[in-house]
């Protein structure tokens, strides 16, 4: 070999290696909310997932970028023979960003602070059915339920039940300190947080060196903080009219994805003359689902037939069953007795799904003679209102929560719906572990409520995500609401 | 002098004490349980009512103001429902970034809106006089916030000068802090600018016309000492109201343009505690601002007195 060619390659290792060295580590992304506080076993908020999910703090599971459930704290377990015992192995040398040790103590304090009688965890739901937590040795956990419940694993994957220190769990809605593998920067109220790499992670380095989530509102605003390069990614972005402009650009990369968020037409089931199926049925066939969604979502969205998320393996497409048909409508609502039709109210929330949903479906249900009147409300009434009061007609709301069709059995729930096979049928998949009958259970209960029609089912929110071209490995679907860093990186 | 300010002063602080009154009765009847938005839709009654209790929220409304207002005559404003930490602090935060905001936008517009004045008076009736004035009637009928949204697209899309909203914070440097403040208080400045030129410029040639300005021009002064020792002292009195009633509106404009540049003010305090109930926040901030307009009020009545000694005499 000469000299010039050593030479040569000599320097071309120098600029390969530099190039490696060069690529950015450092992310801006762009959310809409802000969280009220960082710590996500006390609010409901998305908007504290959307920040310390996966990234600050980890459960005994997690949930994956498509749903599934994954090892996290824990990296094995059993289940005992009648579903009831679960015994989970810890992985060892896991710290805490603060530098404590992760054990079993920690397991056993976060479970029982979440189902404490003086517990604010806006999930506690999901701990009602933990009869005790035991530690068998500092990385051996035991926990007994009081019945079966093959939800269980899912269920410890969600954000409201991940794993605190007892020496911190008191300041991590301002300092959240947990086990991930990116620590809590910094917090500049109203504007942004910054999450750095923790290095002494207990699994594989993220490539990112620095997160900045920065909080911008408006849609118009969001807009123009990509297109000018202050964000480099909007993983949810708020303005559907403005994703085409992004698509034909190629400094973009659009990725429209599902969510867990089932939107539908809430109607008052208790209440006359939605208390009749008929009537019910009448609205549903009234709805033209694809120019609801071409002029509220700008196409975005899927349409629904049932209550159940199109990307799940159980799902089945019982949309017929709620064709668009007027003619049908009207029939129904003359059998109903009801052939003038009626006039009801339509109270709509803010997001923009529903107010401008709520006018295209006033418009529908008015070809058949209903004349809803709307009524906007503010988040705070509706929740009084409609949620809690019950004081209500029609009502259209997005269910975000991931694995809620359980909702439809809950007694006291704001549609009044009370059918006690379909909370038997709940009840039956709640304590099966078997996924194949769990399946064929989910099809089944899909088929009750299309049948039933205790709300008008209309459109699956769809994630529009939008990034440079250049930022890989953020989540294209929504199945928890969570921004995963673990595996984003700049390609160049 | 003396007499006259503490006269206006002690007006103000009675003002105060009605208007935190006020807030406190309307915002305490807002629908709307803050416990219930924190926990959303999922929530068990008994976990919201823990929330409740820790919050102090189930305490009696008149207690509950009583505790605030002396409280806040120690600098004490309460601790934010969602935040979970002193309301005083989180209003800090954010008074860095919305006072020099408003001061800002509050110089940029007399800067612009003086000169013009006084020139086009100068020059009334004629094409420069006219052009002016007619893009002064655009100035005013721009919204702010449309303005905020060309301005972007030219600045921060197309010219990349300036970044499209956001703000780096006063620990990066003055210069990188002020450059994200420039183009909001720009949009905050020019509609209010133009409603300034044309005040400034009806006072002077009001002014202009009085006798005691024939008097000076026939004794033979030029036109210039005529328009600055004599006329600009006198037209200046409704230019004075304008700038303190604009000081208000500049406060309520910042809840708009603050919410389309995302910066961290109080405006979208304000906007983000409404939303989600954290009422503490809101009566915090408002009183505020309501104690800033009664400021600027009793500043511009002291000034008036300034101006016009015989203000204050005759009072």
């Amino acid at each position: 070999m000469t000299l010039w060619r050593s030479a040569l390659l000599a320097l071309t290792l120098v600029l390969g290696s530099a190039s490696a060295h060069a690529a950015r580590s450092d992310l801006v992304l762009g959310v809409v909310l802000e969280p009220p506080h960082l710590d996500p076993t006390a609010g409901a908020a998305a908007a504290i997932d959307e920040i310390v999910y996966a990234n600050v703090f980890e459960g005994l599971t997690r949930i994956g970028a498509n749903g599934e459930v994954l090892p996290a704290l824990a990296e094995s377990w059993d289940i005992s023979d009648d579903g009831r015992v679960y015994t989970f192995k810890l992985h060892g040398k896991v710290l805490f960003h603060d530098g404590t040790t992760f054990d079993g103590e920690d397991v056993k304090f976060s479970l029982d602070r979440a189902r404490d009688a003086k517990s604010v965890n806006a999930q506690k739901v999901l701990f009602e059915g933990i009869e005790n937590v035991e530690i068998v040795d500092p990385l051996t956990v035991r926990i007994t339920l009081k019945q079966p419940d093959g939800d269980f694993l899912y269920n410890m994957g969600w954000g409201d039940a991940v794993i605190v220190a007892p020496e911190t769990a008191a300041t991590n809605k301002e300092r959240p300190v947990g086990t991930g593998p990116f620590k809590f920067g910094n917090w500049a109220k109203g504007s942004q947080i910054t999450l750095l790499r923790n290095t002494a992670y207990w699994g594989s380095q993220p490539a990112l060196e620095k997160a900045t989530f920065r909080i911008i509102p408006d849609p118009a605003a969001a807009t123009a903080a990509l297109l000018a390069g202050d964000v480099q990614a909007f993983p949810v972005f708020p303005s559907y009219e403005t994703v085409p402009q992004f698509q034909t650009d190629p400094r973009f990369k659009v990725v429209i994805g599902t969510t867990e968020g089932e939107t539908v037409l809430g109607m008052n089931n208790a209440k006359p003359p939605f208390d009749a199926l008929k009537v019910r049925q009448a609205i549903a066939h009234a709805i033209d689902r694809k120019a609801l969604i071409d002029g509220t979502m700008f196409g975005f969205g899927t349409p629904i037939g049932s209550f159940f998320p199109p990307h799940h393996a159980a799902y089945t497409d019982l949309t017929a069953k709620s064709a668009y048909d007027p003619e049908l409508a009207k029939k129904l609502l003359a059998e109903a007795g009801h052939p003038q039709g009626f006039k009801t109210t339509l109270k709509l929330p803010p997001p923009v799904y529903a107010r401008r949903g709520g006018e295209i479906i006033a418009a529908q249900l008015a070809a058949i003679g209903i004349e809803a009147q709307i009524v906007p409300l503010e988040w705070a009434q509706w929740l009084d209102q409609v949620f809690k009061g019950k004081d209500y007609d029609l009502t259209i709301v997005s269910h975000t929560e991931p694995n809620d069709l359980n909702i439809f059995a809950r007694d006291d729930y704001y549609f009044n719906y009370n059918n006690p096979a379909f909370k038997e049928l709940i009840k039956t998949i709640a304590a099966t572990s078997d996924q194949a009958q769990r399946a064929e259970l989910y099809r089944e209960a899909q088929t009750v409520l299309a049948d039933d029609m205790p709300a008008a089912f209309l459109f699956q929110l769809p994630k529009t995500g939008i990034w440079d071209a250049g930022v890989e490995g953020l989540w294209e679907n929504g199945p928890i609401q969570a921004n995963d860093l673990t595996n984003v990186r700049w390609t160049d | 002098m003396a007499n006259y300010a503490i006269r206006r002063l002690f007006i103000s602080l009675m003002t105060l004490l009605a208007a935190s009154a006020v807030i406190f009765a309307l915002i305490e009847i807002l629908p709307g349980d803050p416990a219930r938005i924190m926990l959303g839709m999922n929530a068990s009654e008994e976990a919201i009512r823990s929330l409740q209790e820790q919050m102090g929220l189930n305490q009696p409304l008149f207690m509950r103001y009583f505790s605030w207002l002396f409280g806040m005559l120690t600098g004490d404003f309460g601790r934010s429902y969602t935040y979970a930490v002193p309301v005083a602090d989180l209003i800090r935060e954010r008074v860095v970034v919305s006072l020099p905001l408003a001061v800002l936008s509050l110089v940029l517009s007399t800067a612009i809106a003086i000169p013009i004045g006084i020139f086009t008076a100068s020059r009334r009736g004629r094409p420069a006089d006219t052009a002016i004035m007619g893009a002064t009637q655009l100035g005013i009928a721009l919204p702010n916030f449309w303005l905020a949204l060309l301005l972007v697209y030219v600045f921060a899309i197309s010219l990349r000068l300036v970044p499209a909203g956001g703000f780096a914070g006063w620990e990066t440097g003055t210069w990188t802090a002020l450059k994200s403040l420039l183009l909001p208080a720009f949009a905050l400045a020019l509609p209010q600018a133009a409603i300034l030129a044309r005040i400034t410029r009806s006072s002077l040639i009001e002014t202009l016309a009085e006798d005691y300005i024939r008097t000076a021009r026939a004794k033979g002064l030029s036109p210039a000492q005529v328009l600055y020792r004599h006329a600009l002292r006198n037209a200046f009195i409704p230019v004075v109201t304008i700038l303190g009633l604009q000081f208000a509106f500049l406060l309520a404009g910042t809840i708009i343009i603050e919410n389309v540049f995302y910066l961290p003010g109080l405006g979208r305090l304000v906007f983000q505690s409404i939303t989600q109930r954290d009422l503490i926040v809101v009566e915090g901030v408002v009183v505020l601002l309501v104690a800033t307009v009664i400021l600027i009020n009793f500043l511009v009545d002291c000034s008036y007195a300034l101006i016009d000694p015989r203000l204050a005499a005759d009072r």
